[in-house]
């Protein structure tokens, strides 16, 4: 199988695959919806089993995966509504480490 | 097959048990809260495919969860450690299978962990759930204030009431130094999954894994 994803967002690192890895290890996506993930895909607000344990374990996961630390004030509905702007928050929190 | 046994607090709680009374008996210690929900068919299912390999194993409830009638709000993680020792020997358990948060319960006694999960970090996605879930509905709270408020007065978290002593002591609980052998069955684990799910080939592999090591 290949693995063509999207290039939503110029990536200079693995910060997209390991995204697209936890979604697909949270929601239970297959790897074909994985991959049509796109910069305006909505998440949390779009998707009824996105709740709040949901996003809290999804975080905790990012932070495992990534080895970065993501403070309580960063975390609000606009940085997890879209998978555009979590990829845009997860990179740039990667660089500041 | 369901049994009982008494926790050093005086209660009565339930266990399931599988498999042969002799040979290698396995205490299973699960996961915890919402993870212990996601992953019970999990554990139960790995459970009956190590008793098809000839091991034994018993999941006890510990006290103040799941059929338990004790408070969990009275429960400390040493009153839980002091159930999972007993639950041992009561059981006369000969290894441990502690699957993520039930790592910093493990009795002296060799065996295995899965995904071993630290008290601090089980109570810090608790935490996290709350304040996400408070920010939405427009009162927004914040880790260091609830964690105050927990350990003062105890704190509901993901519809789990835990008393202060609990707060105060997952806040400060790492991963002990054990001996157990950690496991890799492979795949994503059950307790990130939204939607809970199963995963019998994960189940299969684990307990592959087990019977592998307790035969050597």
């Amino acid at each position: 199988m290949t693995t063509d994803l999207p290039a939503t967002v110029p990536q200079p690192d693995d910060t997209d695959t390991i995204l697209r890895a936890i979604l697909r290890d949270v929601l239970g996506l297959s790897d074909e919806r994985v991959a049509e993930l796109d910069e305006s895909s909505g998440l949390f607000g779009y998707l009824p089993e996105f709740d709040s344990m949901a996003v809290a374990g999804l975080l905790t996961e990012v932070e495992d995966r990534c080895d970065i630390l993501i403070e309580d004030d960063e975390v609000d509905g606009e940085m997890l509504e879209t998978y555009g702007a979590l990829l845009t928050f997860v990179s740039a929190k990667r660089a500041e480490d | 097959m369901l049994t009982t046994w008494q926790a050093p607090g005086g209660s009565v709680e339930q266990a399931i048990r599988c498999g042969s009374a002799t040979g290698p008996c396995l205490l299973v210690l699960p996961a915890w809260f919402d993870e212990a929900n996601k992953t019970r068919h999990f554990t139960v299912e790995t459970m009956r495919m190590l008793a098809q390999r000839g091991i034994g194993s018993v999941l006890p409830d510990l006290p103040g969860c799941n059929e338990s009638m004790a408070a969990l709000e009275a429960q400390t993680l040493s009153s839980w450690r002091e159930a999972a020792s007993a639950a041992a020997a009561h059981f006369g358990c000969s290894h441990v299978l502690a699957i993520r948060a039930g790592a910093n319960l493990a009795p002296a006694l060799p065996g295995f962990a899965y995904a071993p999960l630290a008290g601090k970090s089980a109570l810090r996605a608790l935490l996290r759930a709350r304040t996400i879930a408070a920010k939405e509905a427009g009162r927004p709270e914040t880790t260091e204030s609830l964690l105050e408020t927990g350990k003062a007065e105890g704190l509901e978290l993901a519809g789990y009431r835990l008393g202060a002593a609990m707060v105060a002591d997952l806040s400060q609980a790492a991963l002990p130094d054990s001996p157990l052998a950690k496991l890799e069955p492979g795949g994503p684990g059950l307790w990130l999954r939204a939607e809970p799910e199963h995963n019998a080939e994960q189940a299969a592999a684990l307990a592959n894994l087990i019977a592998e090591s307790v035969a050597r």
